[in-house]
């Protein structure tokens, strides 16, 4: 159901002009307890300014499962072994695998932890727990990169993805992300394609009070962009964001038509977007990696963004798309709540997940 | 690209290797398993599964069964074949039907996960099996749900009950069982708002559907590319609502198929259809065994003729599987059944369905996507009827004038001169083996294994 109940909570108490809530079953998501990060961002704007700890404490409520269960299996198995061994590494493999790292990225980090080990002279198993942290960080550290919009107005965001990834939904949290620092925001529905997209993606655009062009179901994807780049110039707007029809990675014609677009936009640009975001919902296991090189062939893709991170216990795939793409992960979905879509970022995802 | 690729690249090479030993020893079968398990584990079945699996066929590799047989390694590949077919669930799980009309089936499932498209195809697919059902919108939350939902049911003829976004989902659930009875529609699809298994509020609103019209099956809506978390979702949906089956979709991506090994081994609740592709017929009855056929390359024949009579008349079905075997085909009838396979689905399925053709080297880069279809057409229609016969007399000056005839390139031309007599050549070798596996009695059930 996405951020949608929280928004028309959101909408009932401020403007009232959202679809009010009707159901018992609503009702009742409705006086349940408001989390802090609501609260939060209720504030508007400078929310973003709110104290680190605010924003770490729902950074670590978020990650709660993939955290109880990958650090808690860790923990488990280090306390239950007196030295380190064979069989530690591999049930430290085992844990790594079942948290989606991965076999091969598994085997690669273990090995790192295994010579860090050895080179320190360890011989107790509780410290292997820091070493571990301190590798992942190393992978996460080495691919990471914040979204960044050049200077040149407007800035073109393009979105894409498998289906069910969560684009639409991804793209009504950036928007409102840009529109509270004060930018003026246009949308693209340039999935032409799914019944109803385009009404899905106008709910959004209204909700968060951005524009939106739109062409007919069925139209071509690639004249939708057009249309919004020109839009966006012509009504002096900072950010161009265009969503795009899912597709599997695998299906050649869509995968063309994509690239299509992206060379229209290229085009239209004389340059390239300013990014180009691949969708990825975090419980896909490691066919992420195959999306991430698919789609990469036929779109510039810029950075990754990982979505509903809160709902799986299997976080890893964040890992092993970090060592094996080399595709940065600019953003994280943890949450309902709009900025709940946060700047993925290593030192606080890794320290959200390890440190009590 | 075909069904769990990695995954039967992978499983084919490994069990290949075992191939044309007249022995096997404990330790080759032990080095066997050992990939399996890797290959298994990096297609996201979970790590439970794996283990039991392995153990399993470890058990009945090792013993008696295999060692004293005469070809041990066909012995290896059957065990892990059976062992595969039994881990999705044995034999073929159908929709249980109400004794009484109306039949009420409720999809539920993470965001995302395909609910809205399955619920449409898989009326689709019991609307063409003469039931008369109705789609029902109980997604008020997310935006534009209920209009996709519309919007399908208008593609398909098919009648959305919807009462907007103001009511309880409950409640809509009741009055669309009235409104069911009253005009008489005999199954009920209720699409439901997607959520996280882990949010319990709305777990209790599901809960709360299930009591107040109790569905006759709950259907879990899994996407196929889910890694190892998948069991996660399904245990804990299954734990609030005792759910029925499976619907694993998005099987057509280069899904590893995970989810599909794990689900039932964990849950104990069998996969039931199968979806795939963007057009709303994309939905299919999953048959355990003919799945573990194609992880390992075996195949899936059965599947590929019933396509075929789906879309064509019996005689011609017949003629084309007699042609398709004997590679007595030309031009003429490519074009002629262009129509006909564009209608069955992508070629590269197709091809993914035939024996021994996922594992063939030549053939993995040969796709043919619905693009290329039209500008193939124009090309054929392009040729004389003779070159359409008898492709090889196609020379450099006629290359030319059929690339001009048809608007294309001469490395076009030549490429689908290619990709034609590699898939003449390919089905030639089929033939020739579907030949000697006959004349040989079966005695080597999975000659076509390579």
């Amino acid at each position: 159901m996405g951020i949608s109940g929280w928004l028309r909570r959101r909408g009932k108490k401020e403007e009232k002009d959202t679809a009010p809530l009707g159901t018992d079953a609503l009702e009742k998501r409705e006086e349940a307890p408001e989390k802090q990060a609501e609260a939060a961002s209720q504030e508007g704007p400078d929310h973003q300014q709110e104290s680190a700890r605010g924003l770490f404490a729902r950074l670590k409520e978020g990650l709660s499962r993939t955290r109880s269960s990958f650090v808690a299996r860790v923990d488990t198995l280090l306390s239950s072994h007196k030295r380190i061994d064979e069989e530690l590494f591999e049930e430290l493999e085992e844990a790594l695998i079942q948290a989606d790292v991965g076999v091969d990225t598994t085997l690669q980090l273990v090995d790192q932890v295994r010579e860090r080990i050895k080179a320190k002279g360890i011989t107790d198993p509780e410290e292997v727990r820091p070493i571990l942290r301190q590798t992942i960080l190393d992978v996460l550290r080495a691919n990471t990169g914040a979204l960044e919009l050049p200077a040149e107005t407007p800035a073109v965001i393009m979105v894409v993805g498998v289906n069910g990834a969560g684009k639409t939904t991804t793209i009504a949290k950036l928007a409102h992300r840009f529109k509270s620092q004060g930018k003026r925001v246009i949308l693209g529905a340039a999935d032409t394609f799914r019944a109803a997209a385009i009404e899905q993606l106008e709910v959004w655009a209204n909700r968060v009070g951005v524009e939106i062009i739109k062409h007919q179901p069925g139209a071509d994807p690639a004249a939708v962009a057009y249309d919004t780049i020109q839009a966006g110039r012509a009504r002096g707007c900072d950010v161009v964001i265009i969503d795009t029809a899912g597709r599997l990675q695998t299906k050649t014609n869509l995968m063309r038509e994509l690239e299509k677009i992206g060379r229209v936009v290229e085009k239209e640009l004389k340059g390239r977007a300013a990014e180009v975001l691949l969708v990825v919902d975090a419980t896909t296991g490691q066919n992420a990696l195959s999306q991430a090189k698919l789609f990469s062939e036929a779109v510039d893709v810029t950075g990754v963004v990982l979505t509903k991170l809160d709902g799986t216990a299997k976080g890893g795939i964040i890992v092993a798309i970090a060592a094996e793409l080399g595709l940065p992960v600019k953003l994280i979905g943890i949450g309902e709540a709009y900025d709940d879509l946060r700047d993925f970022d290593p030192e606080g995802f890794v320290a959200a997940l390890f440190d009590a | 690209m075909a069904v769990f690729g990695s995954l039967a690249e992978k499983l084919q090479n490994t069990l290949g290797k075992l191939r044309g030993r007249g022995k096997l020893t404990e330790q080759d079968v032990k080095d066997a398993l050992r990939e399996v398990r890797l290959a298994l584990l990096e297609a996201d079945v979970n790590y439970k599964v794996v283990r039991d699996f392995t153990a399993r066929v470890r058990e009945r590799a090792v013993g008696q069964e295999v060692m004293t047989s005469l070809a041990p390694a066909h012995q290896v590949i059957k065990i892990v074949h059976e062992e595969l077919t039994e881990l999705m669930g044995g034999s073929q799980s159908k929709l249980e039907m109400a004794s009484q009309a109306p039949t009420i089936l409720m999809l539920v499932g993470l965001q995302g996960a395909g609910k809205t498209t399955s619920c449409a195809k898989l009326a689709r697919l019991l609307q063409k099996q003469g039931h008369r059902p109705l789609l029902v919108a109980a997604d008020v939350y997310r935006p534009a749900a209920i209009k996709q939902l519309q919007v399908l049911g208008e593609q398909l003829q098919i009648p959305v009950f919807s009462l907007g976004d103001q009511v309880s989902p409950v409640d809509i659930a009741k009055a669309a069982v009235e409104h069911s009875r009253r005009y008489g529609n005999d199954i009920i699809l209720l699409d439901t708002a997607g959520r996280l298994h882990i949010d319990e509020e709305l777990m209790g609103e599901l809960k709360a559907i299930d009591e107040a019209v109790s569905p006759h099956q709950v259907l879990l809506v899994v996407d196929a590319m889910t890694g190892q978390d998948a069991v996660n979702v399904a245990s804990s949906f299954n734990a609030n609502l005792d759910i029925d089956g499976i619907i694993l979709t998005k099987l057509d991506g280069d899904a590893r198929g995970g989810a599909a090994l794990s689900i039932k081994a964990v849950t104990g609740k069998p996969i039931k259809f199968a979806a795939t592709g963007e057009k709303l017929d994309g939905l299919e009855a999953f048959h355990p065994d003919r799945m573990a056929s194609r992880i390992l390359g075996m195949g899936d024949v059965l599947t590929l003729i019933e396509r075929a009579e789906a879309q064509i008349d019996e005689a011609k079905a017949r003629e084309m599987a007699d042609k398709l075997r004997t590679a007595d085909f030309t031009f003429e009838d490519f074009l002629e059944q262009l129509d006909q396979v564009r209608n069955m689905g992508p070629l590269d399925q197709l091809l993914d369905m035939l024996p021994g053709v996922p594992g063939m080297k030549g053939l993995r880069g040969l796709q043919v996507d619905e693009r290329q279809f039209g500008q193939i057409e124009a090309i054929i229609k392009s040729m004389t009827v003779e070159e359409r016969l008898r492709p090889e007399i196609i020379d450099g000056s006629r290359k030319r004038r059929i690339a001009n005839g048809s608007g294309t390139k001469v490395q076009d031309v030549n490429r689908l001169l290619k990709q034609f007599s590699q898939t003449r050549q390919m089905l030639r070798q089929l033939g020739a083996l579907d030949k000697k596996t006959k004349r040989r009695k079966r005695a080597r059930p999975f000659s076509l294994f390579h």
